[in-house]
C-alpha cells in the first residue's frame, strides 16, 4: 500500500461520531458541534439515527466549514468509533488519509484498522472507570472526556467549552464543576499521551456572525407561536414529534397570561391523525388559528378531511415533516417524497398551497405566514419541511418579526356588516378574487349563520346538485388558486456570471448542497441559472425560467421527480426540457452529488456536432 | 323536501319564552327524511329543548358527521351554524370548535353507523376528554341511506329487512359512555318526547360530556317483526329508571313529589335536576353501579332508558388544558404574538 500522507485541514473537514443509541452522546456530540461555532466557525451537524429508542447504532456528523457550506458533504475525514456492533463499517468509511478515533482500553487484533489512517487510541474506559463508580456517571462522562480528548486533538479553546458547559449548567454547581472536570481529564490525556494536534484543525475565525443555531421543526414551532395558533392537534409520529413539542415549550414561555396564568393556546395529543386533522378543522372552522404537526402516512390519513377543507373552505395548516416512504418507509431518513400527495391530497379535483422552507429561518417565516395564507384562502396551507431541516441544528440567519404585522384574519363579515344589510353568501365571490366572505358561529342572532358540507351546495350554502351550480362552485376554486400564486412565497432567482442555456430548478432543504453545487459546477466549466421554488401554486416566473433555457435541471430528494410532474402538469411544460436529478437514498442530498450528476450530464451534451467530426 | 319552501309566517298567539322567541324561532328547514322517522321526532325534542331553555339560537354549534341523522341539524335551529362535516368524524370537528370558543353551545348530532361503527374511536376519545357538549346519537341500528345494512348497534340475533340474522354482538354506546368517563349518560326512546325533551335539556345544561343514545325506529328499513329497534319492540322492553324535571333558573319546585320518591341534583353552575324515581333503588350518582344495572338488564333483553348517571362536579377539556376564560378564537395579534424583542433574545438564546 502507498504510503498515505495524513489529511490536513484547518476548518474543512467531516466528524462522525459513531455511538449506541440511549447512550447520553447526543448532548456532548452537540456540545462539540457548538464549541466549534463559538470559534466563529460555521458547522452543519446531522443526526443519522434509527427508528429506534436504546440500543441500534446512531450517528453524529459534524461538518466543520469556514466556508460555511451547510449542506451534508459526503465522506468522513475523523472517524469517532464508540460503537463496536458498526466498527468494521465506521472504519471502512473514513477518507483515505483520515483519523480514527477509538476507545483502546481493551487491545483490538491490527486486522481491525487500516494502514492508510491515522489510529488515536484513547483508553476512555479505564480513565472513567478509575474516576468514577457509578454507572450512570460513567456513561455520561465519557461522553465528555471523548470530547475534551477532541479539544486538544484539534487544537481547540477550552475556555470556549468550559463557557458552553457553564451556560448549560447555570446554577446547577455540582453538575458543571464535575463536566468541566471530566473535558480536562480528557484533554489532559491526549495532550500528555498523543500528539496534539493532528491534521485536521479548528482555528478562530469571523465567519459565524449574528447568525444562529437551530433546529427547523423548534423554528417552525415558533413560527407557530409569532402566527398566532392557538389550537394544536397532533398524534406522534417521527420526524414531526419534536414540532408539536417545541410549540408547547414555547408556548409554555409566551403564551400564559401574566395574571391568571392560564393558557392562550390548546394543545390535544390526538388519538390519531384524523382526529388532529378533525380538531384543527373544527377549530379553524369556529374562528382559531389552529394547525397540526404530521409526516407522510399522517397525511395519508388525513387525506379526507383535506378535500373536506379545500371544498367546504375551511382555513387549515398542515406542517409536513417530511421522511422517506412510502408505506413506513424509513420513518428516521428524510426526503421530499409528499409533493404530489400533498398537492392534489383528496379524491376529486383539488389542489394545495405548499410552501417550502429552506432552512430554520424560513421554516419560521412560513409557518407564520401559513396561518395569515390559511385564513385568508380559507383553504389548507402545507408547510413542506423534512426530517434534515426539522430535526438537525442548522446555522441560520436570526429570526426576525415586524412589531407592525397584524394578523391577515382575511373575509369575515362582521355582526356590523351584517346589520348593515350586507349580502352574505357564504360561497359569493363578490370581489372577483374566487374568495368569498365567511361568519364565525355565534355572530348574530339572526344573520349570517349557514350550514357548511362537504356536500355541493349553491353559492347561498344552499344543498344542490344542479350541474351548472357544482361548476360555477369549482370554477371559483380555481380562481381562488390563482389568486394564492400572487400571495405565496416568490422563487428566487440567481444567474450565472455569463449567459448559459441551462437552468436548475431546486427547493427546500436542498438550498445548500445546490450553492455548494454551483461553486463545484463552475470549476468544471459548468455554467447555471438557478431558480429556488418557494410556493406551489408556481408564480409565473417559474415558466419564463424554463422558457429561457434549453435544459432544466429539477433537483430533488425523492426517486419520481414529483416536483418536476408538478411543473409539468401544472404548466404544460415538454417534459424533455425538464431533466430529473434525484437523490432518495434517505441521506441529505450533497453538492458533491448534485455536481456529479448535473456535470456529467452536461459533459455529455457537450458532443462534437457530426457536421463539424466528419469534415 | 327541501324544494318546497317552509312558510315563514305563524300564528301571532304563538307562546314566547323568555327572550321572546317562539317555538317557529328553533326550527329548521323542512326534513328530507322519511315520514314517521325517528329522527324527526328527537328534531322536534331538540327544538322543544332548546325553546323553554331559553337558548339564542345563534349561540349554539350543532355539529354532526354523515347519515340519516347527520342530516338533521339542518332541520333544527336555522339560525345556528351547522357543520355537517366527514363520517365518523363529528367529535374531532365539534372538540376543535369547542377550543376555539369555549362560550357556544355545542350539540354533536351521530348516528350508529357515524358513532359505532366507522367513528367509534372519536366518540370514545371525545368522551375520554370530557368536551363540554351534548352527544345525542339517533340510534336505529341500521344504514338507512345505503338502503338497510346492519350497524354495529345492531343486536345479536336481530333480522333485517330482508330477512338476514345478525351475527355480531352489538356495542350498547351507553356501556362505553360510562366506562369511558362520559360525565351525563341517558338513553331515551324518539317516541318518548316526555321522557326525551328533559334529557336533552339537562345535558345541554350539563358543563361536560353528555351523551344521550336515542333509540329511533328507521321505518324504511328497521320496523319490521324480528328488529330490536322497531317502534313496538322498543315499546314493549323499554326500562326507565326515572323521569327528569329540568328546573331553569331560581324557581322553586313546586312540581308535586311523593316523599323519596325525587333525587334533585344541583349541578355547580347552579342548574338543578330532579330525578323522579322509578326503580326506587337506582341511583344516578353510581357509575359503577350504573354499569352494573344496564348489565343486568341487557342481559334481560331490557332497554334501560332515563338518566343513567350525572356527575354534577364534572370538569371539562378547557379546565383541564387551563386555558384563558376569553375564547381562543378572540384572541388577537397583540394577545398572541410575543413581538420582536422577545424574539431578539430568543436569538441571543441560540448563539
Amino acid at each position: 500500500m502507498p504510503e498515505q500522507k495524513p489529511i490536513s485541514s484547518v476548518n474543512d473537514f467531516v466528524v462522525r461520531f459513531a455511538n449506541v443509541n440511549g447512550s447520553g452522546s447526543a448532548s456532548a456530540n452537540e456540545l462539540f458541534a457548538r464549541a466549534i461555532l463559538r470559534h466563529g466557525v460555521p458547522v452543519s451537524p446531522r443526526n443519522i439515527f434509527p427508528s429506534n429508542i436504546q440500543g441500534l447504532p446512531t450517528w453524529y456528523e459534524v461538518r466543520v466549514t469556514e466556508e460555511g457550506h451547510l449542506g451534508a458533504r459526503g465522506g468522513v475525514d475523523m472517524m469517532v468509533a464508540m460503537n463496536p456492533q458498526t466498527w468494521d463499517k465506521d472504519v471502512a468509511s473514513i477518507e483515505p488519509g483520515g483519523y480514527l478515533f477509538y476507545d483502546s482500553t481493551k487491545p483490538l487484533p491490527s486486522s481491525k484498522f487500516r494502514g492508510d489512517i491515522t489510529v488515536i487510541g484513547v483508553p476512555l474506559t479505564a480513565i472513567t472507570n478509575s474516576t468514577y463508580s457509578d454507572p450512570r456517571q460513567r456513561q455520561l462522562f465519557k461522553n465528555i472526556i471523548y470530547l475534551g480528548a477532541l479539544c486538544a486533538l484539534l487544537d481547540m479553546d477550552p475556555k470556549l467549552i468550559e463557557q458552553l458547559i457553564g451556560e448549560q449548567y447555570k446554577g446547577k454547581e455540582k453538575l458543571l464543576s464535575s463536566n468541566v472536570h471530566a473535558l480536562h481529564l480528557g484533554r489532559d490525556w491526549a495532550l500528555q499521551n498523543l500528539k496534539c494536534p493532528i491534521g485536521l484543525r479548528v482555528k478562530k475565525a469571523d465567519k459565524v456572525g449574528d447568525r444562529i443555531f437551530i433546529e427547523g421543526n423548534s423554528a417552525a414551532a415558533l413560527g407557530a407561536v409569532y402566527g398566532g395558533a392557538t389550537v394544536c392537534a397532533w398524534y406522534p409520529i417521527t420526524p414531526s414529534s419534536s414540532l408539536a413539542d417545541a410549540f408547547a415549550a414555547h408556548c409554555k414561555r409566551l403564551r400564559h397570561d401574566p395574571k391568571t396564568g392560564k393558557a392562550k393556546y390548546a394543545i390535544v395529543q390526538g388519538e390519531d391523525e384524523l382526529a388532529s386533522i378533525g380538531i384543527v378543522i373544527g377549530a379553524s372552522w369556529n374562528g382559531a388559528r389552529a394547525f397540526t404537526a404530521t409526516s407522510g402516512p399522517g397525511i395519508s390519513l388525513m387525506t379526507e378531511f383535506i378535500g373536506l377543507s379545500y371544498f367546504a373552505e375551511i382555513p387549515a395548516v398542515i406542517m409536513n415533516v417530511q421522511r422517506a416512504g412510502p408505506s413506513t418507509g424509513m420513518p428516521t431518513r428524510t426526503q421530499q417524497c409528499d409533493i404530489l400527495a400533498c398537492a392534489y391530497a383528496s379524491h376529486g379535483d383539488t389542489k394545495h398551497v405548499l410552501l417550502f422552507p429552506e432552512d430554520p429561518a424560513e421554516a419560521f417565516e412560513f409557518a407564520a405566514q401559513a396561518f395569515d395564507l390559511a385564513e385568508h384562502l380559507q383553504t389548507t396551507i402545507f408547510v413542506m419541511l423534512d426530517l434534515d431541516i426539522g430535526m438537525n441544528h442548522r446555522l441560520c440567519r436570526p429570526l426576525k418579526w415586524d412589531d407592525a404585522r397584524q394578523f391577515d384574519r382575511g373575509k369575515i363579515m362582521t355582526t356590523e356588516m351584517l346589520e348593515e344589510g350586507r349580502d352574505f353568501g357564504r360561497y359569493l365571490d363578490v370581489d372577483g378574487d374566487g374568495i368569498p366572505y365567511r361568519t364565525y358561529p355565534g355572530t348574530h342572532p339572526t344573520k349570517g349563520s349557514y350550514f357548511t358540507r362537504g356536500t355541493s351546495r349553491d353559492r347561498y350554502a344552499r344543498y344542490s346538485e344542479e350541474g351548472p351550480v357544482y361548476a360555477d362552485n369549482m370554477q371559483r376554486l380555481v380562481r381562488k388558486f390563482e389568486t394564492a400564486q400572487d400571495m405565496v412565497p416568490r422563487p428566487l432567482q440567481a444567474n450565472a456570471g455569463k449567459p448559459t442555456k441551462y437552468g436548475v430548478i431546486y427547493f427546500g432543504s436542498t438550498s445548500p448542497a445546490m450553492d455548494e453545487a454551483i461553486g463545484l459546477l463552475e470549476a468544471r466549466g459548468h455554467l447555471l441559472d438557478r431558480m429556488r421554488i418557494r410556493a406551489f401554486p408556481f408564480h409565473s416566473s417559474v415558466a419564463s425560467f424554463i422558457a429561457d433555457h434549453d435544459f432544466v435541471y429539477v433537483v430533488e430528494q425523492n426517486r419520481d421527480s414529483q416536483l418536476r410532474s408538478l411543473i409539468v402538469n401544472e404548466n404544460g411544460i415538454d417534459p424533455v426540457r425538464l431533466i430529473p436529478i434525484v437523490h432518495y437514498d434517505g441521506t441529505p442530498i450533497t453538492a458533491r452529488f448534485i455536481a456529479k450528476s448535473i456535470g456529467d450530464h452536461q459533459d455529455h451534451l457537450k458532443v462534437t456536432p457530426l457536421r463539424k467530426a466528419v469534415s | 323536501m327541501t324544494y318546497i319552501a317552509k312558510p315563514k309566517f305563524h300564528h301571532p298567539a304563538l307562546k314566547k319564552n323568555a327572550l321572546g322567541f317562539t317555538h317557529r324561532d328553533y326550527e329548521g328547514k323542512i326534513s328530507t327524511l322519511c315520514a314517521g322517522c325517528g329522527h324527526d321526532s328527537i328534531t322536534a325534542s331538540i327544538i322543544e329543548a332548546c325553546y323553554e331553555l331559553s337558548i339564542e339560537p345563534h349561540r349554539v354549534a350543532k355539529i354532526s358527521g354523515i347519515g340519516c341523522s347527520s342530516k338533521t341539524p339542518d332541520y333544527f335551529l336555522g339560525n345556528s351554524h351547522g357543520f355537517n362535516s366527514v363520517h365518523g368524524r363529528m367529535p374531532s370537528v365539534l372538540t376543535g370548535a369547542n377550543l376555539a370558543n369555549r362560550d357556544l353551545i355545542y350539540l354533536g348530532v351521530s348516528g350508529d353507523g357515524d358513532s359505532a361503527s366507522i367513528g367509534f374511536g372519536q366518540f370514545a376519545h371525545s368522551i375520554r376528554r370530557g368536551v363540554n357538549m351534548t352527544y345525542i346519537v339517533e340510534n336505529n341500528g341500521v344504514y338507512g341511506l345505503t338502503k338497510g345494512q346492519f350497524s354495529a348497534t345492531a343486536d345479536r340475533g336481530s333480522k333485517s329487512k330482508k330477512g338476514v340474522l345478525n351475527t355480531d354482538n352489538a356495542i350498547d354506546l351507553v356501556a362505553i359512555a360510562l366506562q369511558l368517563g362520559a360525565t351525563y349518560v341517558a338513553r331515551s326512546f324518539s317516541g318518548d318526547k316526555g321522557q326525551l325533551v328533559p334529557l336533552i335539556k339537562g345535558a345541554i345544561q350539563h358543563q361536560g360530556a353528555a351523551f344521550i343514545d336515542v333509540i329511533s325506529p328507521c321505518v324504511a328499513f328497521n320496523n319490521h317483526a324480528g328488529s330490536t329497534k322497531s317502534f313496538d319492540y322498543v315499546r314493549e322492553h323499554n326500562d326507565a329508571v326515572n323521569r327528569l324535571d329540568v328546573i331553569t333558573g331560581r324557581e322553586p319546585i313546586t312540581v308535586d313529589y311523593a316523599p323519596g320518591t325525587v333525587q334533585v341534583v344541583e349541578q355547580h353552575d347552579g342548574t338543578r335536576l330532579a330525578l323522579r324515581k322509578i326503580d326506587a333503588d337506582y341511583d344516578a350518582h353510581d357509575r359503577v353501579g350504573a354499569m352494573a344495572f344496564l348489565a343486568r338488564h341487557t342481559a334481560k333483553g331490557q332497554i334501560v332508558t332515563g338518566l343513567l348517571y350525572v356527575d354534577p362536579e364534572a370538569e371539562d377539556l378547557h379546565a383541564h388544558l387551563e386555558t384563558v376564560d376569553a375564547p381562543l378564537n378572540s384572541l388577537e395579534s397583540d394577545d398572541l404574538c410575543p413581538g420582536s424583542a422577545v424574539l431578539e433574545k430568543i436569538n441571543a438564546s441560540l448563539r
